[in-house]
C-alpha cells in the first residue's frame, strides 16, 4: 500500500461523523467601508497614504516624498523591465502597481499576478506604492473575498503594510525581507 | 529523533535560575496577550469568529479523507507535484530526493512549524545541504544553535545583547551593537544574497483550500516570498490538518490567525500559491507523522483544529514562566503538550502536568479547542498506561487513601498541623516543592470541623 493510500485509509477509519459547514452570516458586523477607516489602519501598521485625482499624480508625489529614488518600475509599463531575470529586480527602489480591493478592518490590499507581472516585484523592491481605486475599499475579508470569488491567475496576496519584523526584543523595525515602506495612492 | 534529556520541571528550574530574566519573559509575552485583547475587543463579532472557525474545523475533520483527496485533485491540476509522507522519516527523504535531483547545496527555508517537528535541517545537513532559515527570529536561533522556543516568536528567549554578539561573530557587525534596527537591517543584506542565490525554498502552509488547491502563506517580514518567488523549486510541507474547506473560509480564518498571534490586524503577507510560475516546479508535501491517529483519539481529535497562533503560550501562566525550550518538543506550550503525548507518550509524559489548568489557553484559543480539559484528559491516560513516575503514582494513591476516608483525613489533618507547628523545619526545606520560592503558611490551631463543632456547642 502507498503512503497515500495508507494515510487516507487511516484518517477514513479514524474521522469523526461529518458535521455541517457553519454560515457566514453576520460575521462582519458594522465594520465601516470607509477611506477614513482604511487610513487608520494602514497608519497603524506604518504605511502612508495619498489621494490623488489622477494616476499621472504619482510621480511627483513620489519625487517629492522619496527623493533618493534611482530606478523606479510601474508594472503597468512592462516593456521597461519584465524581460530581465527576476532577481535584476533588486535595484529596484520603487514599484508601483495597482491594487484591486482594499479592505479597511486590516489596511490589506489584494493583488495577483495580473498586477505585479512579476511574482517577486512587490517583494523585492526597496519601497512599495499602491493605487487603489477609492470605490474598491470594502470593510472586511469577507467582503473581499466575495468580490474576488475563484482564483484567476496563479499567485495572489494580500498586503497590509510595509515588511516587518519584531524579533528582537519585540522591537518593531519596518523592513525585514520585504519592501522597507508601503505608500497608498487612494485614486477618486 | 532527539531524546529529552530531562523533563520540564527540571529545565524549568535552570530557567528560574534568573530571575529578572524570567520576568522579563514573562512581561513580554503577557504584553503579546494585551494586543491581542485589544484587537479581540475592537470586533463585536469576535465570539461568533471563533465559534465559525471551530465549527468549520470540525467539519475539516470529519470529513478530512474527501478533502484531501479533492485538495490533491485540484493542486494536480494546478501544476503542482503532490507527495504524502506518512511519517517525518519519509517527509525527510522526500525533501533530500526533490533537493538532490536538482543538485541543491545550500538552500533557504521559512518558517515551518512541521519541519521543526520532523528534524529535517539536521537531516539535510547530513546530507551535506545547508539550510539557511530566513525568519529573522528562526536565523537567529539558527545562528545560536537552539531550537526556536515559541512558534511565532522564534526566539522570545533572547535579549538583544546576545543577538547583537551572536550577529558580531556570524555576519561582522560591530561587536557591542545591539540596536534592534541595526542588527534587523544587517540580517536583511545577509538574506537577501541567500535569498539571490537559492535555488529552492522550503516553506510551510498555513491553510491548504481544498476547492481550489491553492495553499496561503502568512508572514510578516516577506521571507516565504521572496525565497519561493526567486527559486526554481518550491517545496511546500504541510500536516494533513492544514486544510480548509472553501476559499471563503479564508476570511475567517485570516481575521482571527495575526490578531490572536501577535495582536495585528493581519499579517503582512498572505500569499496564495496556486500554480508554479512559468519554467519552475512547486512540490506539495503533505504529512501524516501521527495526525491520522489523534484523528482517533475522541478526547484529542480537537488539538488538529490548531492554527498555529502562539496564543495559549502567551496567556500561559506556567509557559511564561517556564520558556519554551523547557518543553523539549517542536511545538511548546499547553497546544504542544497536547499534541506532544500523541507523538510518544512515554518522552512527553511530562508536558501534560506542566499546567495549572487555569483555563485561559482555552479562553484565548481562536479555533476553541478545549486545551486545559485536554491537558486534564492526557493525565489520567498517562497514569493509566503507567507513564507517570513512581513518586507521582505513591502520592497518588497516598492522598487517595486519605482524602476518599474522612476518619482518615481527619488524622491527617492534625498530625500535619501538629508537625508544621513542632517542626516547621520538615516542611519548610528545599525537598518540598511547595516551599520554593515561597514561605509555608503559619498553621491553623485547629480544622474547620473543629472550629464548627466549638461554635455550636457555645451557642447552646
Amino acid at each position: 500500500m502507498s503512503s497515500r493510500e495508507q494515510i487516507l485509509a487511516a484518517v477514513k477509519k479514524n474521522q469523526p461523523e461529518a458535521t455541517a459547514l457553519p454560515s457566514l452570516q453576520g460575521l462582519a458586523g458594522e465594520m465601516p467601508a470607509t477611506l477614513e477607516a482604511y487610513r487608520k489602519v494602514l497608519e497603524s501598521l506604518g504605511g502612508s497614504l495619498f489621494e490623488i485625482t489622477d494616476a499621472a499624480q504619482v510621480p511627483a508625489l513620489l519625487s517629492q516624498h522619496y527623493p533618493h529614488l534611482e530606478r523606479v518600475v510601474f508594472a503597468d509599463d512592462q516593456r521597461e523591465w519584465a524581460h530581465e531575470d527576476p532577481h535584476q529586480l533588486e535595484n529596484v527602489d520603487m514599484a508601483v502597481v495597482t491594487g484591486q480591493w482594499g479592505v479597511a478592518e486590516n489596511g490589506a490590499i489584494w493583488l495577483t499576478e495580473n498586477n505585479i507581472a512579476v511574482r517577486v516585484l512587490p517583494f523585492i523592491c526597496q519601497h512599495l506604492a499602491i493605487i487603489l481605486p477609492r470605490e474598491r475599499i470594502l470593510a472586511t475579508m469577507h467582503d473581499a473575498y466575495e468580490k474576488i470569488g475563484a482564483p484567476q491567475t496563479g499567485f495572489g496576496v494580500f498586503i497590509a503594510g510595509p515588511s516587518k519584523t519584531a524579533d528582537i526584543e519585540q522591537s518593531l523595525v519596518l523592513g525585514a525581507h520585504g519592501a522597507k515602506s508601503l505608500v497608498v495612492f487612494v485614486l477618486s | 529523533m532527539n531524546r529529552p534529556t530531562t523533563d520540564h520541571a527540571t529545565l524549568a528550574d535552570k530557567f528560574n535560575e534568573n530571575e529578572p530574566r524570567v520576568n522579563w519573559h514573562d512581561e513580554t509575552l503577557w504584553w503579546v496577550r494585551a494586543k491581542r485583547d485589544r484587537q479581540a475587543w475592537s470586533i463585536p463579532e469576535w465570539e461568533l469568529l471563533r465559534e465559525t472557525a471551530s465549527q468549520i474545523k470540525l467539519n475539516v475533520l470529519g470529513n478530512l479523507h474527501d478533502y484531501l483527496t479533492q485538495f490533491e485533485q485540484q493542486a494536480l491540476q494546478n501544476g503542482a507535484v503532490v507527495h504524502w509522507a506518512v511519517d517525518a522519516a519519509e517527509h525527510n527523504r522526500i525533501v533530500t530526493d526533490i533537493l538532490q535531483r536538482h543538485g541543491v547545496k545550500r538552500m533557504v527555508k521559512s518558517k515551518s512549524m512541521l519541519t521543526e517537528e520532523c528534524h529535517l535541517n539536521p537531516h539535510l545537513e547530513a546530507h551535506g545541504i545547508d539550510v539557511i532559515d530566513t525568519d529573522l527570529g528562526e536565523r537567529i536561533v539558527q545562528l545560536a544553535k537552539e531550537p526556536p522556543s515559541h512558534i511565532v516568536l522564534p526566539c522570545i528567549h533572547k535579549k538583544k545583547e546576545e543577538i547583537g554578539e551572536l550577529f558580531h561573530e556570524h555576519l561582522g557587525t560591530p561587536a557591542g551593537n545591539a540596536d534592534p534596527q541595526f542588527l534587523t537591517a544587517a540580517a536583511r543584506q545577509h538574506l537577501r544574497k541567500e535569498f539571490l542565490q537559492s535555488k529552492a525554498a522550503i516553506t510551510g502552509v498555513n491553510f491548504a483550500v481544498a476547492e481550489t488547491g491553492e495553499m496561503v502563506v502568512c508572514t510578516n517580514e516577506g521571507n516565504a516570498d521572496m525565497g519561493a518567488h526567486l527559486a526554481d523549486v518550491h517545496i511546500a510541507c504541510m500536516g494533513i490538518e492544514k486544510i480548509i474547506p472553501e476559499r471563503r473560509h479564508l476570511g475567517v480564518f485570516l481575521r482571527l490567525l495575526a490578531r490572536s498571534a501577535t495582536g495585528q490586524p493581519i499579517t503582512t503577507y498572505s500569499s496564495h500559491f496556486r500554480k508554479p510560475a512559468a519554467g519552475k516546479e512547486l512540490h506539495i508535501v503533505i504529512v501524516d507523522n501521527g495526525r491520522s491517529r489523534q484523528l482517533g483519539r475522541e478526547d484529542f481529535r480537537n488539538s488538529l483544529k490548531c492554527i498555529r497562533c502562539g496564543a495559549c503560550m502567551n496567556t500561559c501562566p506556567v509557559y511564561r514562566r517556564s520558556g519554551g525550550h523547557s518543553y523539549h518538543t517542536a511545538v511548546a506550550g499547553p497546544i504542544g503538550s497536547i499534541l506532544a503525548p500523541n507523538l510518544d507518550m512515554k518522552d512527553y509524559a511530562d508536558l501534560p502536568f506542566a499546567s495549572t489548568l487555569c483555563g485561559s489557553c482555552s479562553n484565548v484559543c481562536p479555533v476553541k479547542i478545549d486545551i486545559h480539559q485536554q491537558l486534564y484528559k492526557w493525565r489520567q491516560v498517562l497514569v493509566q498506561e503507567g507513564h507517570t513516575s513512581g513518586m507521582k503514582t505513591a502520592g497518588m494513591k497516598m492522598m487517595n487513601a486519605v482524602l476518599s476516608k474522612p476518619g482518615n483525613y481527619k488524622k491527617a489533618g492534625k498530625m500535619g498541623r501538629w508537625v508544621l507547628r513542632a517542626f516547621p523545619g520538615m516542611v519548610n526545606n528545599r525537598f518540598n516543592p511547595w516551599y520554593k520560592q515561597r514561605e509555608m503558611p503559619a498553621p491553623p490551631a485547629q480544622s474547620f470541623s473543629e472550629w464548627y463543632a466549638q461554635q455550636q456547642s457555645t451557642k447552646k
